[in-house]
């Protein structure tokens, strides 16, 4: 009861106030949740690195004396091909490592893009003010009311399907969240003193919008870009299982999962393992999200 | 009251003309020409091409038949498939009923899991019961329907053989149609088969598409409902001594039911997306797999006409939402 309470005198003196990414790491440990999610990005990140070297096969190249081989635990199954084979031959464990450094790659250019033009949308609508809000924020309503797939859909299928096509068409459905934070965040920001302090000594529009007043805003959009790399990974393998996304051979997940399809019957693995690998991958960075968002949330603090 | 009736009324006229502006412009992007599609590989004789063109209005300047097809809208004129050739409005109304069946069992069964386990996780607060919920809801969330509905069939269907793995019915039942719903029909004809069939086809889709509102309904109520216990007059019920029962349902769940509300109405458009995935897989024949079917045979109007009509849709539900969010809550009425 009172050797606890008596504050340690060596601890106390001159440290000030912990390091930002200090502080900010106390917190998110302190989520089970998140930190699992860090760690599977961590290892896709690593396997995705690695993925010439690590798999055992060509993710492309069939052999046609391995049609459709189970997975090795099961009769027929060869530790060669520790995760069977698909129907023309091919090492699904293979397929599925450079599926993630697709799946990785996909998730981080989308929700870059989405993230640089929204910002620059967002900025420019909170700034100006006036005609150019509300075209843009009109525009980006109109975006927002269609159906986020649907709307995907359409851009694919004018601009024609394939890999960077789906990309754009699912940065574009993300677009709209970026604009509206990063306008509600300069809103709020632009009538605060030092904007004004750093009005009066002169500095002009593209410094105050971009040095003064971004840097402030990017908590949110920080947790906002991570929960979008989910979306984007899961949409573009709808697309993919359309048949709108990346086109075979590619290792895609969702479109390894549309070749898959008929052979639901035949041969579970090729049906039920890419699955797991989007599912796990998005699980991740919902849970590091989350996490993240709470980290930064200083009404959650304390 | 009325003004914010108005209000909102006044911002829907200029969404929905910006609806079809975008759709006209998105949909005349598309490369290649419709006619020369439904020609096909044999090809088409240059004189015809052109007859056809000018008939179908093709060889008009752009921002022209922009103003055609607004004009052939207000009338209620969508366009008539080219491959069809029906009208782009009656094929949707015949596909539309499935859709909305498929989306209302999906939504009644999210609300019946989703509304007692939010609850029940946020009253037992750190148990064992609330850790499952929001795992749970959040791999729901993360989940890939269009996967987890072949994994599903997988299951039911091929390896224990309880449901059938497409369509909306056997094809054994010729049910007349009168209201379009299938689980309806059946009944008013009274042939239980029928309906049992019916049911049946229904289960696997109503779950895959049900999955993602469920997990945002689930831990919404959660959230919801922790916020609304802590409150004050919580406390005040307790200390009157009400049973804790009647402080749950009574006191609490009333108030933390408003932004639950709200995101069933914003579910409208997570429900779309969803159902077109979930059609393609089970052969539902709704809407969704109309359009994507329309985006494989480059049938524009179709594409245009249904993306149309389902953004106005969800325009009018959206604008419900708020008019009824705004007679609960007065503090959003008087806002502006």
């Amino acid at each position: 009861m009172t050797a606890e309470t008596i504050p340690t005198p060596v601890a106390a003196p001159n440290t000030g106030p912990p390091h930002p990414l200090a502080e900010f790491w106390l917190y998110f440990r302190a989520n089970a949740g998140a930190v699992v999610g860090l760690f599977v990005i961590v290892g896709l990140v690593v396997v995705a690195l690695l993925a010439d070297v690590i798999s055992p096969h060509s993710p492309i190249i069939t052999n046609n004396t391995v049609f459709l081989k189970p997975p090795f635990w099961q009769a027929g199954g060869t530790l060669a091909y520790p995760l069977g084979t698909d129907a023309i031959g091919r090492d699904i464990l293979s397929r599925l490592i450079h599926g993630a450094r697709l799946s990785l790659l996909i998730g981080i250019a989308v929700v870059v893009l989405a993230v640089f033009a929204g910002t620059v949308l967002g900025l420019v609508a909170g700034f100006f003010r006036g005609m150019i809000e509300i075209v843009i924020m009109r525009l980006m309503d109109i975006t927002l009311t269609l159906p986020s797939l649907l709307l995907a859909i359409v851009i694919v299928a004018i601009l024609g399907p394939g890999l960077m096509n789906a990309m754009l068409a699912v940065s574009v459905v993300l677009l709209p969240h970026y604009v509206r934070i990063a306008r509600a965040a300069v809103i709020s920001e632009v009538a605060k003193d030092y904007v004004t302090a750093a009005r009066v000594i002169g500095a002009g529009r593209m410094r105050l919008m971009f040095k003064e007043v971004l840097p402030n805003c990017v908590a949110p959009l920080i947790v906002q870009a991570t929960l979008g790399i989910s979306t984007a990974i899961l949409d573009a393998a709808a697309l993919g299982f359309l048949g709108l996304g990346a086109q075979p051979p590619t290792p895609e997940w969702g479109t390894m999962l549309a070749d898959a399809r008929e052979f639901v019957v035949r041969a579970w693995w090729v049906v039920t393992l890419p699955g797991v690998a989007i599912l796990v991958t998005v699980l991740a960075f919902n849970l590091f999200g989350d996490g993240l968002r709470d980290a930064l949330d200083p009404k959650l603090k304390r | 009251m009325v003004r914010f009736i108005f209000t909102r009324l006044s911002l829907v006229v200029p969404t929905f003309i910006g609806i079809t502006l975008i759709v006209f412009v998105l949909v005349r992007l598309i490369p290649g020409d419709p006619i020369e599609t439904m020609a096909g590989e044999r090809g088409i004789d240059p004189a015809r091409l052109a007859q056809l063109r000018h008939e179908y209005g093709f060889d008009q300047p752009v921002f022209v038949q922009y103003l055609y097809y607004l004009g052939r809208l207000f009338q209620g004129d969508l366009g008539r498939s080219i491959v069809t050739h029906e009208a782009v409005i009656t094929e949707f109304k015949a596909l539309f009923p499935a859709t909305v069946e498929l989306a209302v069992c999906s939504i009644i069964f999210a609300l019946c899991l989703g509304l007692p386990a939010g609850i029940i996780a946020a009253v037992r607060r750190n148990s064992i019961f609330d850790h499952g919920v929001m795992g749970a809801s959040l791999t729901g969330y993360s989940m890939p329907i269009f996967w987890w509905g072949l994994l599903l069939i997988l299951l039911f269907s091929v390896q224990l053989g309880f449901t059938p793995v497409s369509g909306r019915i056997s094809v054994m039942f010729y049910v007349e149609s009168v209201t379009g719903f299938l689980l309806v029909d059946t009944l008013l004809v009274g042939d239980y088969d029928a309906f049992r069939s019916a049911l049946a086809h229904l289960i696997l889709p109503t779950i895959v598409l049900g999955t993602r509102p469920l997990a945002v309904i689930a831990r919404m109520t959660r959230s919801s409902m922790l916020e609304v216990l802590g409150e004050d007059y919580i406390r005040t019920a307790r200390a009157k001594g009400l049973p804790a029962y009647r402080v749950i349902a009574v006191h609490a769940l009333r108030n933390a039911l408003i932004p639950v509300v709200t995101v069933i109405g914003l579910q409208v458009g997570v429900l779309f997306t969803g159902a077109i995935l979930t059609e393609t897989i089970f052969s539902w024949p709704g809407v969704g797999k109309w359009l994507i079917e329309g985006i494989n045979r480059r049938d524009y109007p179709v594409l245009q006409g249904g993306t149309l009509i389902i953004g106005a849709i969800i325009m009018i539900i959206n604008l419900l939402v708020d008019v009824t969010y705004g007679l609960i809550n007065p503090r959003i009425r008087y806002q502006r």
